[in-house]
């Protein structure tokens, strides 16, 4: 293990050791570091580099949680957060579920997690990645002008240890380049202007697809342009691959083993019914390398492991943490999250995919009389309800008549219900991207959906 | 939090490479949250935030970095940093004099929440849960939350400006489930203030759980809502949002700047309906997007953005105001020390029109009542907006008839600020709102009266 490392465990392990009889303590020891390069017009916009780092500490003692966080690894405030948590506990309720996680004896999966050569990067070879990728995109087509380029890279380290006998360490560290286009069409007032974006990503950065990721800006931006408000009907949709992986986001949710246990999943009483189509299996594996957000262990620091949630259609499992395994009666699936140490571990997907088809989207799109390719969604947040399943969107994309895609789209919304759309998926598409999110994306065709537009 | 002569030598130190302009921010911020799921406290949370954030820039390029030590070595580390990432810039700016801002208090905190126990904000989460369970037996289960943070504030830059600032924040809110034959449904209440722990001598929240807990039942009745385009009337209180989306960050001059708004180049012309005036105001008192001065150090102000329907302004921060040669605006706003300052809106708000509510909807034949909105987003380019409405009835003959299922709602901005078409007199403040944009949430506030778009596309699934 890297010294830094090291030093970290050595803090949660000192914490641990001051736990009373009686008493659970698990403490969490994080630091990380980032760099981002915003390019505008050829200069520099902006450039940030920065570390921070901090500890947060959980003790349950007769059943009772209480947690406290700082945003410092000095050894005064250290004692200061461990004092804070134990005053915390008298006022949670008793739950004869709390607990720490328990060792499990499962090995974590050995993944290349930390990249030297991304480490060692130049910043000013940082920089001029960022304004290669904005001439890159700015010059593919006259009507396309660049919102921003952006190169960033991040590292953590991360430390955890517990009265249970958990005790994990490691660190990682990846990069990934974005860019934002603008497509002007029209003179004066009458001039209509769409967005796109094109992103890469990489374990460092030779593995960077520049022209791809122009390419895309310039599409997304320029496709749209004379985009017109549709009429309303019920058609058949294929979503891009990037809007496949933030639909799979919002199925994760209905699978979460803390919604089910609380009364809050549409699924919570399925478990081994058909609730997708045929051929369709989700599977959530943070051991596949190809994952942007694989990794060896979950938040609680047990072993992350490959889970098959949906398989040919008929729902297997839940994913669970320790807490809402207990709950469940059930066993940790390797799936606590956690977003840094000013929080204790929810449950969650990891590294989530649909097993990916064989065709491509051209192939697929060619299968349609009468559809809609939807190149983006906008509202996830404020038109989806996890709970009751309601699905609303608003949508821009590309008509699709005869088995091709025509006239672009906007101004519209898309809907369903979470439920139907999982058994109205008609095929899944082979062209698996892995995207700089929690799931990856695949072109994929569902039916029955209604479009409401003019 | 840092002393002035260290703020002074750390500010000529970070422009001693050339740089035209370099800040500190600092912040410590305390806080305290409980968690309330599934009749249980999970547990109550105590957090410390400290550091500070300093910004050096020189001609266009901002160099940008962070720090958890507020010592004189530390912030020279995290200065030298910034510094090397913007250094071909022209003079540099050699000694530096801080001049204290005036203080700046738009609130009156009676009651600081860290001298309240803990005990008393546990409870409020407890009569909330019983509250809304006890409302009805279809509710099955109640998450709820409570936080308050008390956060210092400090900013210093080499034009001189020196300001404190101490900013309470208390928060609550309330999630409950009901279930019927149909499935589950939802309802949701949240209040947030810049104030203490006494806005729990006003505030009912009992009410606000039962609020809640009807939201979710009446629900369970809802039918699917229709879809394509129809007049919608959106409640006052709620629809705030709608103006943030529709406009909002279209008149950041960041985006004006780089020509990525719908809105630019439109000062001085009609772009709403004459009844609209739209403020954009940092100053009212509790608000949740109230502040004394922005993360910058300029003192708040209100901000007429639509007058009569006429574009009169922008929003500014101290990058793009210099940029144009003009004053700030008091609208650079950061989440954090770990951030850099952007243009942002504070409380957005549509002034009364001249209409009764109740003729609002009695002279709507056919359309959707949104009596209350969820988030949104917008597209500042296209300006294609959705927002999601949470709770909504179906209008039919100038009455309301039945619930209808959540679902979007999308409208172009420009276009919707020309359809609404009735606008009441009975403004009311929303809820509290936490505005993402660039990776970074900060709060907000907004309010409107009860009024009338139109033509909006409803995002249902009934023919």
């Amino acid at each position: 293990m890297n010294d830094t490392t090291q030093e970290l465990q050595a803090i949660a392990d000192r914490v641990v050791e001051r736990a009373a009889a009686g008493e659970q303590i698990e403490a969490f020891v994080s630091r990380g570091g980032e760099t981002e390069v915003r390019v505008y017009e050829g200069d520099v916009e902006h450039f940030v580099s920065a570390q921070s780092e901090g500890l947060g500490i959980r003790v349950i003692r007769d059943g009772r949680t209480g947690f406290a966080y700082a945003g410092t690894l000095d050894e005064a405030a250290i004692a200061d957060v461990l004092a804070e948590a134990r005053d915390n506990v008298q006022f949670g309720t008793v739950d004869e579920f709390a607990g720490l996680a328990e060792p499990d004896g499962v090995a974590p999966t050995d993944q290349e997690l930390w990249n030297d050569a991304l480490a060692d990067y130049a910043t000013d070879r940082k920089i001029d990645i960022a304004k290669e990728l904005e001439k890159l995109a700015s010059g593919r087509d006259p009507r396309v002008r660049v919102d921003d380029s952006n190169y960033a890279d991040a590292w953590g380290e991360a430390a955890v240890a517990s009265t249970n006998g958990v005790r994990q360490a490691g660190r990682e560290n990846g990069c990934y380049v974005s860019v934002s286009t603008l497509a002007d069409d029209g003179d004066g007032d009458d001039v209509e202007t769409q967005s796109g974006f094109g992103f890469s990503v990489g374990r460092q950065p030779d593995e960077f697809d520049l022209d791809r990721a122009a390419q895309e800006a310039s599409d997304r931006a320029t496709r749209l342009l004379g985009a017109t408000k549709p009429a309303s009907k019920t058609t058949t949709v294929v979503l891009d691959p990037f809007v496949t992986a933030q639909f799979l986001g919002v199925i994760s949710s209905t699978l979460n083993g803390e919604a089910v246990v609380k009364g809050r999943s549409l699924f919570a009483d399925r478990l081994g019914e058909q609730v997708a189509a045929p051929g369709v299996t989700l599977v959530d594996d943070p051991t596949n390398p190809l994952a942007y957000t694989s990794t060896d262990v979950d938040g609680e620091g047990l072993a992350a492991r490959r889970n098959v949630l949906i398989n040919d259609g008929r729902l297997e499992m839940f994913v669970h943490n320790s807490y809402s395994a207990r709950r469940a009666d059930a066993v940790s699936t390797g799936n606590a999250t956690r977003g840094g140490f000013a929080g204790t571990p929810g449950v969650g997907c990891l590294a989530l995919s649909l097993e990916p088809g064989t065709r491509s989207q051209d192939e697929l799109v060619a299968d349609i009389d009468d559809g809609l390719l939807v190149q983006m969604v906008q509202g996830l947040h404020s038109g989806v309800n996890p709970i009751s399943g309601d699905f609303s969107t608003g949508a821009a994309g590309l008509l699709i008549s005869n088995g091709e895609v025509g006239a672009p789209v906007r101004e519209f919304t898309i809907a369903s219900t979470l439920q139907r759309m999982l058994q109205d998926i008609v095929e899944v598409g082979g062209d698996i991207d892995w995207l700089p999110m929690r799931a990856a994306g695949m072109s994929l065709v569902i039916s029955n959906v209604t479009m409401s537009g003019s | 939090m840092i002393d002035k002569d260290v703020l002074e030598r750390v500010l000529a130190g970070a422009t001693k490479t050339g740089a035209d302009f370099a800040e500190v921010y600092a912040e410590d911020k305390r806080s305290t949250s409980a968690g309330l799921d599934d009749g249980r406290i999970e547990q109550v949370t105590s957090g410390r935030d400290r550091g500070a954030g300093i910004r050096v820039i020189a001609g266009e390029t901002t160099g940008f970095a962070y720090t958890s030590d507020l010592s004189e070595a530390g912030l020279n580390v995290a200065a030298s940093a910034a510094a090397a990432a913007a250094s071909q810039g022209g003079g540099g700016v050699n000694t530096v004099g801080l001049t204290q801002s005036a203080p700046h208090r738009p609130n009156q905190v009676v009651h600081d929440p860290e001298s309240i126990e803990k005990a008393r904000k546990v409870e409020l989460l407890n009569r909330m849960d019983e509250a809304a369970r006890s409302f009805g037996p279809e509710i099955v289960q109640v998450s709820a939350g409570y936080g308050d943070s008390t956060k210092r504030v400090l900013v210093a830059n080499t034009d001189g400006v020196l300001t404190d600032d101490e900013i309470i924040r208390t928060l609550l809110r309330i999630n409950a489930v009901a279930n019927g034959d149909g499935g589950m449904q939802t309802g949701y209440q949240s209040m947030g203030h810049t104030v203490g722990f006494e806005i729990f001598d006003t505030v009912d929240v009992e009410e606000m759980a039962r609020e809640a807990a009807r939201q979710a039942i009446t629900k369970l009745a809802a039918r699917p809502a229709p879809s394509g385009e129809m007049p919608v009337v959106i409640k006052h209180g709620t629809g705030g949002v709608l103006f943030h989306e529709a406009c909002g960050h279209g008149l950041e001059a960041d985006h004006i700047q780089k020509d990525a708004s719908v809105y630019a180049g439109k000062v001085g012309q009609l772009v709403a309906n004459p009844m609209v005036t739209l403020v954009d105001d940092g100053t009212m008192p509790g608000e949740w997007g109230t502040l004394g001065f922005d993360d910058e150090g300029s003192r708040t102000q209100r901000n007429v953005l639509i007058e009569d329907g006429v574009l009169t302004d922008y929003m500014w921060d101290y990058l793009r105001s210099r940029k144009d040669g003009r004053p700030q605006s008091g609208n650079g706003r950061r989440q954090s020390y770990q951030h850099l300052p952007m243009v942002r809106m504070t409380n957005t708000f549509v002034m009364n029109g001249p209409d009764d509510p109740d003729d609002i909807i009695a002279s709507t034949p056919n359309g959707v009542y949104v009596a209350k909105l969820g988030g949104g987003s917008v597209n500042t380019a296209s300006g294609d907006f959705v927002f999601g409405m949470t709770e909504a009835y179906l209008i039919e003959d100038g009455k309301l008839t039945e619930p209808l299922r959540d679902g979007n709602l999308i409208g172009n901005g420009p276009k919707v600020l020309q359809d609404i078409d009735m606008l009441a007199n009975d403004f009311s403040m929303g809820s509290p709102g936490t505005c993402g944009k660039d990776g970074q949430g900060v709060p907000v506030g907004d309010g409107q009266p009860t009024l009338r778009v139109k033509a909006l596309t409803v995002g249902g699934t009934a023919a």
